[in-house]
């Protein structure tokens, strides 16, 4: 078995940035036992007898949300072998509140100080050997994000690192309160790894998780005797504990640092807030960053770079494999489903590979810069208005990524109805998946202002969200759930981790295209080229009458044909797989375009509702199954299929008989 | 006076936190005590949302929780 290193600290200390120097590409993501949320893992190249666990960001061991509870149960309950405590230099005063409470903990911990460069150009001197020797634990220096100090600290575990020894002085009150638990907790038959000082303290404290803990693990007797010590003492005796810890932390600050500049001056992070977080101005800089992140993604870079693909799959490659099938004589069918089948379902999907990286890089870099903090507190206001909070925002926002990680986002809400809300809502954001069954259409039918028409869809897809939150908020009574966000100073993101975090999803894209559609073109193929009375032709196959059972549903809509019906209920396996079915069914393999070839069965105000409906309509399957198993829910998750085939049906409607009147 | 009062760029120092226990927790973890300086960056229009510097970071907090934050200014 390895030994676990738990990496831990708080949000935005850098801690990913560690993990992905330490770990490299060595690297593999979990899940935690019973829950959805990711549990990143990596092995250390110089240090094969370890894992290193990436934890979830945390203030303090009293945890309120999800993924915060999960750090500290992991903590307590798997005892890792050592604490890695990242620290934020720059913000030195906060983030030792934790590592205090780490280092109480009596574990074998590290302090690595990042950021060291920041705290540098602040004018911050921090003499690291006396704050060692203070906190009674190594400190490594180091600027993670350059890939600087973490040298030392592979040494540093190599030779084994000390069990911490802090002991912060208490007032006299909670002493003597601690010297009474700390009698019981010997007398216990459980053996404790971590101090039982830091066990009394956080009994007084009320933590939670250590609470639960403590009562499954010792005889409810003692548990009784330790309840009356806490009902001895004010009630107010958590809140001295918090005090003392910060008091002893301004005397550590200010005996280990020196602040030669004027502190007071503003920083350019603050200048650039002046302008982002303006009032009147905010809102409409946030909305412009969206349609400039469309115009990336599609007009500017992304689409030329997919025409490019494009070609070459449908040219070349498609030449080749012709080639190479003919030369070790294959039979003509399976020929055809090589080309017709396999490469113009799986190549229709791929070609927006582009597209997709870029929408994810551009993501990444909105969440990395330190903007999504700032798109939550401009958007707190408004989404109060429809009873969820500004940090439920940020999952909306990854929604336009994926919406799986965007349900999966929800946890770090502490409200468990908003978190259902959120989840809810989620779908309606369009993912990056169904952009490709945009850029199809757009390119096909709306030449000029295409990126108009895919950022109202976007917006139709956010209002549908808020509208249903809406409903929602007549069902559910969710609290708002406490709104208090750190605003971290603005930094230039990383490239690597930028391209790290791209190439991870555009992975999990070409993945997608290799295993589900595959399977899906294949059989597509099969089902348009055969009937019950053997090899027929395609308007006569099985599909066509899948296709056909359920077109008329779609007459109203304007596009009751069976090539739609069947791209619909193929696209519930993903979204893409719409596009990739269109290529089959409409033979668009080596002859002819897809685009052209959709003009025979759409027109505009046809493609434009079956745009709205893909958008609206029930989300694929996985983002299906993450919801039911984030919500334990099964009548919720069926609720919200349902209501989005509904919704999108209705939605759907109104745009083609408008847009009838337009066109 | 409460924090929500106070005028972006003043200085002040907590008094008293006369929020919800759950709340209280966790904002006496993010360093904001009583006795803590704390300076109000920005404010947004309609209620929404102020950013209020202390121990060096900025952190966002509502209007709501901030008229049940006592305060007194600090020259």
């Amino acid at each position: 078995m390895n030994k676990s290193l738990a990496l831990v600290g708080n949000p935005n200390a850098g801690k990913t940035s560690l993990f992905n120097i330490l770990t490299g590409t060595r690297q593999y993501v979990g899940n935690w036992p019973g829950v959805t949320v990711e549990k990143k893992e990596g092995l250390i190249k110089k240090l094969p007898e370890y894992v290193l666990v990436d934890l979830p960001g945390i203030y303090s061991l009293s945890a309120q949300s999800l993924e915060e509870q999960l750090a500290v149960t992991y903590l307590l309950k798997e005892s890792p072998h050592t604490l890695i405590n990242i620290v934020d230099a720059s913000n030195l005063e906060r983030n030792l509140y934790l590592s205090v409470q780490l280092l109480e903990m009596g574990l074998p911990s590290v302090i690595c100080l990042n950021m060291m460069d920041i705290a540098k150009d602040r004018g911050l001197q921090i003499d690291i050997p006396a704050l060692a020797k203070i906190l009674g634990a190594v400190v490594v220096p180091m600027v993670a994000r350059k890939a600087n100090g973490h040298d030392k600290l592979i040494d540093l575990l190599r030779e084994g690192v000390q069990n911490a020894t802090l002991t912060v002085p208490y007032p006299t009150e909670v002493e003597a309160a601690i010297r009474d638990l700390d009698t019981l907790l010997a007398s216990s038959p459980w053996n404790f790894r971590t101090s039982r000082r830091w066990l009394a303290l956080m009994w007084l404290e009320g933590n939670e998780t250590v609470e639960e803990i403590l009562r499954h693990q010792l005889p409810a007797e003692l548990i009784q005797q330790m309840e009356a010590v806490r009902a001895a003492y004010p009630a107010a005796i958590e809140h001295r504990i918090r005090n003392a810890r910060y008091d002893f932390i301004e005397k550590i600050i200010c005996e280990v640092t020196q602040q030669s500049q004027n502190p007071a001056g503003r920083t350019w992070s603050d200048r650039i807030d002046s302008l982002l977080l303006h009032p009147v101005l905010g809102i409409p800089i946030f909305l412009g960053f969206m349609y400039l992140i469309f115009q990336i993604t599609f007009s500017w870079i992304g689409t030329s770079l997919s025409d490019q693909l494009d070609e070459w799959i449908s040219g070349p490659l498609t030449d080749w494999l012709k080639a190479g099938l003919t030369a070790m004589s294959s039979p003509d069918w399976f020929t055809q489903l090589m080309t017709d089948g396999v490469l113009a379902g799986v190549g229709s999907v791929l070609v927006f590979l582009p597209q997709i990286g870029i929408l994810f890089f551009c993501l990444s870099f909105l969440e990395d810069s330190g903007y999504m903090a700032r798109a939550a507190v401009l958007m707190d206001r408004f989404m109060s208005m429809i009873g969820l909070n500004g940090k439920a925002f940020i999952p909306l926002i990854l929604g336009f990524g994926c919406n799986v990680p965007a349900i999966m986002a929800t946890r770090t809400l502490e409200d468990p109805k908003s978190r259902l809300i959120t989840a809810l809502i989620s779908p309606f954001m369009s993912c990056s998946a169904r952009l490709s069954v945009y850029s199809l259409f757009v390119a096909a039918f709306f030449k000029h202002g295409g990126a108009a028409v895919v950022f109202t869809l976007y917006v139709t897809g956010i209002v549908v969200a808020i509208l249903t939150a809406f409903l929602l908020k007549k069902f559910v009574h969710a609290e708002e759930g406490t709104f208090l966000l750190e605003i971290p100073p603005y930094r230039a993101p990383m490239l690597k981790s930028l391209f790290l975090h791209t190439w991870d999803k555009a992975k999990g894209f070409v993945r997608k295209a290799g295993t589900i559609i595959f399977g899906m073109s294949v059989l597509i193929w099969f089902l348009g080229h055969f009937s019950w009375h053997g090899f027929a032709p395609i308007e006569h196959s099985w599909l066509a009458a899948i296709g056909g059972l359920i077109a008329p549903l779609f007459a109203p809509l304007g596009f009751a044909t069976w090539q739609a019906g069947v791209s619909l209920v193929t696209g519930f396996l993903a979204k893409e797989v719409v596009v990739s079915t269109m290529s089959i069914v409409y033979g668009a393999g080596d002859d002819g375009k897809l685009g052209d070839l959709l003009h025979h069965t759409f027109t505009q105000p046809v493609a434009l509702a079956f745009l709205f409906f893909v958008l609206l309509y029930t989300p694929c399957v996985s983002t299906v199954v993450m919801m039911w198993r984030e919500t334990g829910s099964s009548k919720w998750t069926l609720i919200s299929v349902g209501y989005s085939v509904a919704i999108a049906w209705v939605v759907a409607f109104v745009v083609y008989h408008i847009s009838q009147l337009i066109f | 006076m409460r924090l929500s009062d106070c005028i972006p760029g003043k200085k002040a120092k907590v008094i008293d936190l006369m929020v919800n226990p759950t709340y209280k927790k966790r904002i006496l973890d993010l360093g904001m005590l009583p006795g803590t300086e704390v300076q109000i960056v920005r404010k947004a229009p309609f209620g929404g949302p102020i950013v209020v510097q202390l121990r060096g970071y900025q952190v966002s907090i509502r209007m709501t929780e901030a008229k049940n934050i006592e305060i007194e200014s600090v020259s």
